[in-house]
Formats: structure tokens, C-alpha cells, sequence
């Protein structure tokens, strides 16, 4: 028997993935609200019931495992000393580990936004600043800070190597819940992500699912293992890379439309070319990037507030619509389905809209430099032209009857030549909604999950013409 | 240990003489911290914040460097630098002018050492290890 079960606890929906891994198969899928607010269990076992239905039997599994974002998911505050550098750099690692970075701070804190870290009620605080051997009055100033106000919140500390001592007597001396790990960015334009990045993993794992009411589900299930979006990033790297004698698909990125965000993965080098001159912080081969203000439901109206009056009175008119109108209504019932063709319409326009505007996020930039010397590139951020596959993933895309229409908009359908888009590549879609299942199942079965996912992640449908055009 | 932030300013890809920069300060015990070239006067001042340094010595190699460094200074005492030498070489200004009226507008903007065209590294590490000390 080779049987699991794969649970992603969501914002709104509880997904259970059942597979086998000796055949490479799905047995089946279900999902039901989550009902953390109550008991995790309620809505699990509805979800379960359901599963059971579908196969037509119940059925034992070796192991069921889960990811979460359930309950807001995992919430961080990323501190650092300069924007580009060390706040940059923490940010990443915080959107590395599955986290969604509510705040961002630099230099010195000051007491509003220590004040801001307890109403946001922040999970896990990333504290960096600092090259090794660099500026150390900095972290020190603003761990004193949280000490003194009393911040009793899990803080990793990640900066400055050479401050570790001094911060870890003033973690002692306020009793707080401190963590020292490497550095965030050992030198200039250096990246050093995984460190802190499995500290901040482990206590997800240990305090802040149980400090969510996730604990519970563990007496039904073996154990919780991984924030959902650092699940995605897992099945992403292991599609992409590819596992023993089983080829990836090489170069990817995945697009996932959701409630509250758009997440944008790219599993790539940040650039191939040699006559680029690359500038800024490292870029991560495995890249995650969070919109919270773009999202099919409850960021339905960050989309409209980036348009101007005008473009909201020409999509009107033009579209027949009162767009403002429709944004709330979906931001005010966020379970809303669609029931008609025109709300139909305005999903499909939402996500167009969120995936043109989270790959303009993401993407790098390269700009022409005319020197003494003659032209030269200058890249800042990612270069996704040369990607193989963009694959969509999350409710809309998948239940969408264009969805081409959604995939296409990133690539450089605008032909802005400094955006780094994905020039020419294939349109896939994850139709069963498993990429985060198969993130938790490439812990233990990473040749099953790859096997599974490239039979199930497949083309997009509907018409030809629209593919080829 | 001494820090000092290298670099070339502008749109200025001169990478030769960089290298030698890094090569030589490096063997004489200072930390140094290479931007390398096309940096832009911000990218000299966060790395010069996040590493703690002692010192900013830009290079410009391709006749704008006059251009390239105005305000440069006034950025320095906005982020906290006010303390920070600065240090400038190369082909600084266009054409071939007047060192001695060239060395006065950099005084003029901020700077505390200017070196003229032709000078090689060992003459400016006497006058930073007189100003950073041994």
C-alpha cells in the first residue's frame, strides 16, 4: 500500500489530494470550507466525506500530511537597514519560507511601528542589518527597541555576524522568544537565504500553528508540515529541476490567482546572457513574489484603485459595466461565485489584471546604456525570457474558460522592451489543483510527486485558434 | 579593519583599473568592498551604510565623473555618512583642463581627495593610510 493523503488547509478551502505513489496516480480530490474559526477538524472531515464519496470506499493511508494558510497564514514583519539591501534581502527570505510580509521596515524603528507589529498581530518578526563586520548599531538599537516594548513574538535575528553576541544578551535580558541565524546578506549584493529561511520553517512548524488552532488536526493526521506557499515553491523547484533520471521541464514560472494575492514563482538563473552587466542584490534561483493588493476577492479592490478615473470610465462604457460596483460586491461577499456570464467577464478581467500586474512586479528590468565605449546592458532583477512554461495554478485560472487569456498576460503583450517577460513560452495548467499537494509529497516521495505532476499538469483548454494565435 | 567602498561611477565601464583598486587595497589590509562598474551614487552610499565603511573612493574613467558626482556629499550627510572621506580618481572631468581649477570644484563639492589622471593606486594609499590610519 503506498497510499496518502495530502491536505492544503487554505484561506477559504480545506484541499484534500489522495494519491497513490506506486501507481504515479490520483485517487481523487475534494475540498470544503475550512472552518478554523470553529474546529480545523469540521471541515476537514466534510472534505474527507467527500473524498470517501468520490472513490466510492474509504480507504487507509500510509500518511496524511498538510500545509496551511489557514488563519491569515503566516504573517512576518521583515526589518532591515537599506531598502535595497538588507530590507530586500529579509524580505525574500521571509517570501522564501511561505510567509506573507505584512510589514516592511528600515534603518531605526520607531515606537508606531513596534506599535503597527502588535495591531498587525505579526506571527514571526525577521531582524536584519548589516554586511558580516558591517553597521551593528542598528540591529542592536532596534532589538533593544522590541525588548523594551515588550515584544514577546518569535524575532529572528539575521543580520550583522558580528552583533550576534550583544543581540543575544539583549534577547536574555528582556526573556524574548530570539532566534540567531546567519546572515541575510553576508556581504554586499550577496544573498544568503536558507538559513534563516529553516529557522523560520521550524517555528511556523512549532509555535504558530498551534497559536492558530492548526495544532488540533494533528491527533487526526500525522503532522503539519510546511506553509502552503512554500509547498507550491517545493513542487515548482522538484517540476523544473527535475529528480534522478526523471527530466524537469527546465525553466518555469507559475502564476497562482487566489482570494487575497496573486503568487508569482520563478524557478530559473537571473540571467544566461554574457553582455549584461547585472546590478543589485543576488537574485533567488527560486523566486517567490506576494501581491496583497491584487486578488480575485478580498484585493478585488486594490486591482480598480491602481486605475485611473479615466480607464474606470472607459472599462465601463466600453464593457457596459459599473466596475467599482462589482469589486466591492466580490470584496464584501468574498465566497461569491460566479452565476452569470457577465460575472464570468469580470473574474476573467480581475485576473488578467492581477497577472499582468504581478509579473510587472516581479520581472526584471534591463535598460540600454550608451557609454564611451559603446552600448551596454544593465539588468536589475530577473531575466524570464528564455522561460520554457508558464503554468497556471488557483480557482480562477483553472475554472476559467480563457484561460490563455489569463496566461498571456505575462508575457510582454505590451512589447515594453525593458521588462524581462517570458518571450515565447508554453501555457500549462495545473487543472487539479495538486501543486501544493505534490510540494508536500516531494518531502517523502519526491520521484511520485514529479511523475504525478507531469501527467496531471497539462495543456490549457479551449479553443486552438486562441492558443495559436 | 578598515572598510572602503570602491566603484566606478556612471555610465562608466571601466573595469581594469577597478580590479587593480581591489587587488592592491586589499593586499595592504583594508576590507574592501567592490560595487564594481555602472554604480550609481546611491548604490556607493547603501553599500557604504550596510557595511559599516570608512571611506567611498569613487573612479571615473570616461570624462563625466564632474557630472556624476554633484550632490554626492550632501547624500552622504542625508544617509547618515557625514564623518565618510571621499576619495575621487580617474579621468574625472572632460577634456584636459586645469587640474589645479578641477582639484577646487571637487573640494568645492564634498570631496577630500581628488587625484588627476596617470596617478597609480600606491600614491593614493599614502594619503589613506595618513587619513584611516595604518
Amino acid at each position: 500500500m503506498a497510499n496518502y493523503l495530502l491536505i492544503d488547509f487554505g484561506s477559504t478551502f480545506t484541499k484534500l489530494c489522495a494519491v497513490n505513489t506506486e501507481e504515479y496516480s490520483i485517487i481523487g480530490t475534494s475540498s470544503d470550507f475550512t472552518t478554523v474559526e470553529t474546529d480545523i477538524n469540521e471541515g476537514y472531515q466534510k472534505a474527507l466525506e467527500k473524498l470517501f464519496d468520490k472513490i466510492g470506499k474509504q480507504i487507509d493511508f500510509e500518511q496524511v500530511i498538510a500545509c496551511s494558510s489557514a488563519a491569515g497564514g503566516l504573517k512576518m514583519a521583515a526589518i532591515g537597514l537599506v531598502k535595497e539591501l538588507t530590507v530586500e534581502a529579509a524580505k525574500r527570505v521571509c517570501l522564501g519560507a511561505g510567509a506573507k510580509v505584512d510589514l516592511v521596515f528600515s534603518h531605526h524603528l520607531n515606537k508606531s511601528e513596534v506599535q503597527q507589529i502588535i495591531d498587525k498581530k505579526i506571527d514571526i518578526i525577521l531582524l536584519a542589518g548589516g554586511s558580516d563586520g558591517g553597521n551593528s548599531e542598528s540591529v542592536i538599537y532596534n532589538a533593544n527597541l522590541l525588548g523594551e516594548l515588550g515584544i514577546n513574538i518569535p524575532i529572528v535575528f539575521a543580520g550583522n555576524k558580528s552583533a550576534q553576541d550583544d543581540i543575544q544578551d539583549i534577547f536574555n535580558k528582556y526573556n524574548m522568544n530570539g532566534h540567531i541565524c546567519e546572515n541575510v546578506m553576508p556581504s554586499i549584493n550577496v544573498l544568503n537565504i536558507n538559513n534563516a529561511r529553516e529557522k523560520i520553517r521550524e517555528i511556523f512548524l512549532k509555535q504558530i500553528i498551534a497559536a492558530k488552532g492548526i495544532k488540533k488536526i494533528e491527533q487526526q493526521i500525522n503532522k503539519v508540515i510546511l506553509p502552503t506557499p512554500s509547498a507550491v515553491l517545493e513542487a515548482a523547484k522538484l517540476l523544473s529541476e527535475g529528480y534522478l533520471e526523471e527530466e524537469g521541464l527546465g525553466e518555469i514560472v507559475v502564476v497562482d490567482i487566489g482570494g487575497a494575492t496573486t503568487d508569482l514563482y520563478s524557478i530559473c538563473e537571473s540571467t544566461k546572457r554574457s553582455d549584461v552587466i547585472v546590478q543589485g542584490l543576488e537574485e533567488p534561483f527560486a523566486k517567490r513574489t506576494v501581491e496583497g493588493d491584487l486578488g480575485m476577492r478580498y484585493s478585488a479592490p486594490g486591482i480598480v484603485k491602481s486605475l485611473s478615473e479615466r480607464e474606470i470610465k472607459f472599462i465601463n462604457k466600453d464593457k457596459g459595466i459599473d466596475i467599482v460596483n462589482e469589486v466591492n460586491r466580490r470584496y464584501s461577499n468574498v465566497k461569491l461565485l460566479p452565476e452569470n456570464s457577465q460575472d464570468e467577464f469580470i473574474d476573467q478581467f480581475l485576473a488578467e489584471m492581477c497577472a499582468y500586474r504581478a509579473m510587472h512586479r516581479h520581472v526584471g528590468r534591463i535598460q540600454e546604456v550608451l557609454t564611451p565605449m559603446g552600448k551596454v546592458y544593465n539588468q536589475v532583477g530577473k531575466d524570464l525570457s528564455d522561460v520554457n512554461y508558464v503554468i497556471g495554478t488557483g480557482g480562477v485560472i483553472i475554472k476559467s474558460n480563457h484561460q490563455y487569456e489569463i496566461l498571456r498576460q505575462t508575457t510582454n503583450i505590451l512589447h515594453n522592451p525593458q521588462e524581462l517577460r517570458p518571450n515565447d513560452p508554453n501555457f500549462l495548467i495545473d487543472h487539479d489543483y495538486i501543486m501544493a499537494a505534490m510540494g508536500l509529497l516531494s518531502k517523502i516521495e519526491p520521484m511520485a510527486a514529479l511523475k504525478i505532476m507531469k501527467k496531471h499538469i497539462c495543456q490549457i483548454r479551449g479553443n486552438q485558434d486562441e492558443i495559436t494565435k | 579593519m578598515k572598510t572602503i567602498v570602491i566603484g566606478v561611477i556612471g555610465a562608466d565601464v571601466h573595469a581594469v583599473g577597478n580590479k587593480i583598486i581591489e587587488y592592491t587595497l586589499t593586499k595592504s589590509g583594508y576590507n574592501v568592498v567592490n560595487i564594481g562598474v555602472l554604480s550609481s551614487q546611491e548604490d556607493f552610499i547603501n553599500a557604504a551604510i550596510e557595511t559599516n565603511a570608512d571611506m567611498i573612493m569613487v573612479s571615473s574613467l570616461y570624462g563625466h565623473g564632474e557630472i556624476d558626482c554633484r550632490g554626492m556629499r550632501d547624500k552622504c550627510i542625508e544617509s547618515g555618512l557625514d564623518k565618510i572621506l571621499l576619495y575621487v580618481g580617474g579621468n574625472i572631468v572632460v577634456g584636459k583642463q586645469d587640474f589645479a581649477e578641477v582639484k577646487k570644484r571637487f573640494i568645492e563639492m564634498g570631496f577630500n581627495r581628488i587625484y588627476p589622471p596617470g596617478i597609480s593606486i600606491d600614491e593614493a594609499l599614502k594619503d589613506i593610510k595618513t587619513d584611516l590610519g595604518e
